[in-house]
């Protein structure tokens, strides 16, 4: 550590003001703030509570998602070893032909074997996420002179754990700075942006490239064509086609991860130790996780009660709602944005609640999307700070009045 | 019939919103958005001049200016279809006097605070679109209300939200370049990104 410092302060005139690489300086800080706590410190009276500040709050989250990223590779490897040997074909790809070189074999009871399948293709997605929105964050850091901030580790987290396994890897990277760019650096960088970045990606790639991101041959990293046995499609998008779908399917299967889906959302228990982290250590609100619930609960009733004879999806219950798509993904890492989501205490509550009675209306109303969770998470980013605003309003209010009285 | 109803005004309000979907009425939304209370006193006006004008135009519409309306007065071959947009828009500019006139003797404040946009509701593009929607649709009355108000209410709530996440971007570090106008014309693209969650809901 002694000698990582020393090799530090040595460093250090370069970059500054005047030195040879100042234009590098975000870089530079970049290293040292994230290696060690920074060299600046208040003499007077101050309001840290503790040492938490923007770096170890977003290299928390990203601690959080640890889980989701585990069962990312995990269950790319497990979909796709489990299709192959029900009789599909292996992609015609380099993992593929890798995998073959190595002499390993499709062997979907293999721990080490599906994450290592798995890995193959996540650790890609996840590279090409980095390396591009890193570029193009260090372009506006270095023209506008700003610090890279580490709220980008989270988004180039996020954005990778919602796509689905086979997406070609230009897609990832338009779509990386799409959402770094459009909706963040225009708008000043980390904590100045309205929109959550990662969804917003996830989002135009989602309308710009419909057929890469949904449908039946997405989400499963093998060749289904010719294998009528089973579906590639994820269980909402089957549910919604028809309506004995959930009948037949197990929910602790939906809960713990055994079904194809998105890289990182398809396990509700590992989102829901996330959350748990999250909520712990006060970065993600259990306000907004708890109002999404609340809606969605509320939601998934009414339109139970309701019923249809048409839509299959309206029967749908609400503990089947949690497990499936994105919901739980969503509800524990994109609804808690503590950028884009309502800043107010009482706001969080409609916020969330909003996002909940959306995400069910979007699934089941809507025949265009069977997801509804990042939509409805970007439909109310984009309402939060009206929210806001009128929480601020009737506080205001209700304050004149008592000082009035 | 209420069913109907319903999803003709959710289906106004949501699905083609029409500041967010066809991206009428830019002008004002763009312009008087930059607080929270003016946007929503705007909305306000332009809810009420909307579900005015629609149902008063449908009429109009109806008795004199469609094919062989005129048959009530034995004219059946005289077609005044030319005179649509004339009628329209002078329906419009009618009611946004009256409009003017009732905020100015009511609420000064907001009349000055809407400035010059309140007389320019009437060549506001939302409100003729919505008008000629109503023609191209061929709506009855009762639909052209409901169509009229949900229209309204879609562009007030599109105009709150835009006027609120404005005050909240106004402490954003905006590239220079792009301050104003240009940040403007971003959020709201990435807004209508945001209400395509509707988009392909049929009712």
């Amino acid at each position: 550590m002694k000698f990582l410092r020393d090799k530090l302060d040595d460093l250090a005139p370069l970059f500054e003001k005047g030195g040879k690489y100042e234009k590098l300086w975000p870089v530079f800080d970049l290293q040292s703030t994230f290696l060690f706590t920074t060299g600046e410190v208040t003499r007077t009276a101050s309001h840290l509570r503790d040492g938490t500040d923007m770096k170890r709050l977003m290299v928390t989250v990203v601690v959080a998602l640890g889980p989701c990223m585990l069962m990312a590779c995990w269950n790319t490897g497990y979909e796709a070893m489990l299709a192959i040997a029900r009789g599909a074909a292996p992609l015609d790809n380099w993992q593929t032909g890798l995998w073959q070189t190595l002499g390993f074999a499709f062997d979907f009871k293999s721990t080490f074997h599906c994450i290592f399948f798995g890995a193959l293709y996540w650790v890609p997605i996840y590279a090409t996420v980095m390396i591009a929105g890193g570029i193009a964050e260090l372009i506006f850091a270095v023209v506008r002179s700003h610090e890279i901030n580490e709220g980008f580790l989270v988004t180039g987290a996020l954005l990778p754990l919602t796509l689905p396994a086979t997406i070609p890897l230009w897609m990832v990277v338009l779509g990386t700075i799409f959402g770094i760019v459009m909706a963040k650096e225009v708008f000043g960088g980390v904590g100045m942006n309205f929109l959550n970045p990662a969804l917003t990606a996830r989002a135009f790639l989602f309308f710009a490239y419909p057929a890469a991101m949904s449908g039946d041959t997405a989400w499963v990293a093998a060749n289904l064509s010719g294998v009528d046995t089973f579906t590639g499609a994820t269980l909402l998008a089957q549910a919604a086609s028809n309506a004995g779908a959930l009948a037949n399917a197990d929910w602790w299967s939906a809960f713990w991860g055994w079904i194809p889906g998105s890289l990182g959302e398809s396990s509700a228990f590992a989102c829901l130790l996330g959350a748990f982290l999250l909520a712990m250590s006060r970065i993600g609100s259990y306000r907004t996780m708890a109002g999404v619930a609340l809606g969605t609960f509320c939601m998934a009733l009414v339109f139970n009660y309701a019923g249809s004879s048409t839509n299959s999806m309206f029967a749908v219950p609400w503990y089947w709602h949690m497990v499936l798509g994105g919901w739980a993904f969503g509800m524990a890492f994109m609804a808690t944005d503590p950028v884009s989501s309502a800043f107010t205490n009482h706001g969080k509550w409609f916020y969330g609640f909003g996002i909940g009675v959306l995400v069910i209306l979007i699934r089941v109303v809507n025949p265009a999307y069977p997801e509804g969770m990042m939509l409805a998470i970007l439909f109310m980013n984009m309402f939060a700070p009206l929210i806001d605003y009128f929480v601020v309003q009737g506080n205001i209010r209700r304050r004149l009045a008592r000082s009035a009285a | 019939m209420l069913e109907h109803y319903l999803s003709l005004a959710t289906k106004a309000v949501f699905v083609e919103n029409i500041a967010l979907a066809f991206f009428l009425g830019m002008c004002s939304f763009l312009a008087v958005s930059k607080k929270v209370s003016t946007a929503i006193g705007l909305g306000a006006a332009v809810i009420f001049v909307l579900a005015i004008t629609v149902p008063l135009n449908q009429v109009l519409y109806g008795a004199f200016l469609k094919q062989g309306s005129l048959d009530w007065l034995g004219l059946p071959d005289i077609n005044l279809g030319f005179l649509t947009y004339l009628t329209l828009i002078g329906t419009i500019a009618a009611v946004v006097q009256i409009v003017e006139m009732v905020i100015d003797r009511f609420s000064p404040d907001l009349y000055n605070a809407l400035g010059v946009f309140l007389p320019l509701i009437a060549v506001n593009c939302a409100i003729l679109g919505a008008a000629l929607f109503m023609v191209n649709r061929d709506y009855t009355l009762g639909e052209a209300t409901v169509f009229g108000l949900g229209s309204g209410v879609g562009w007030a709530i599109a105009i709150v939200a835009l006027a609120a996440i404005r005050e909240k971007l106004r402490y954003s570090n905006v590239p220079e370049s792009l301050r104003g106008l240009g940040i403007t014309f971003i959020v709201v693209g990435l807004m209508s990104l945001g209400f395509m969650a509707f988009s392909g809901i049929s009712l």
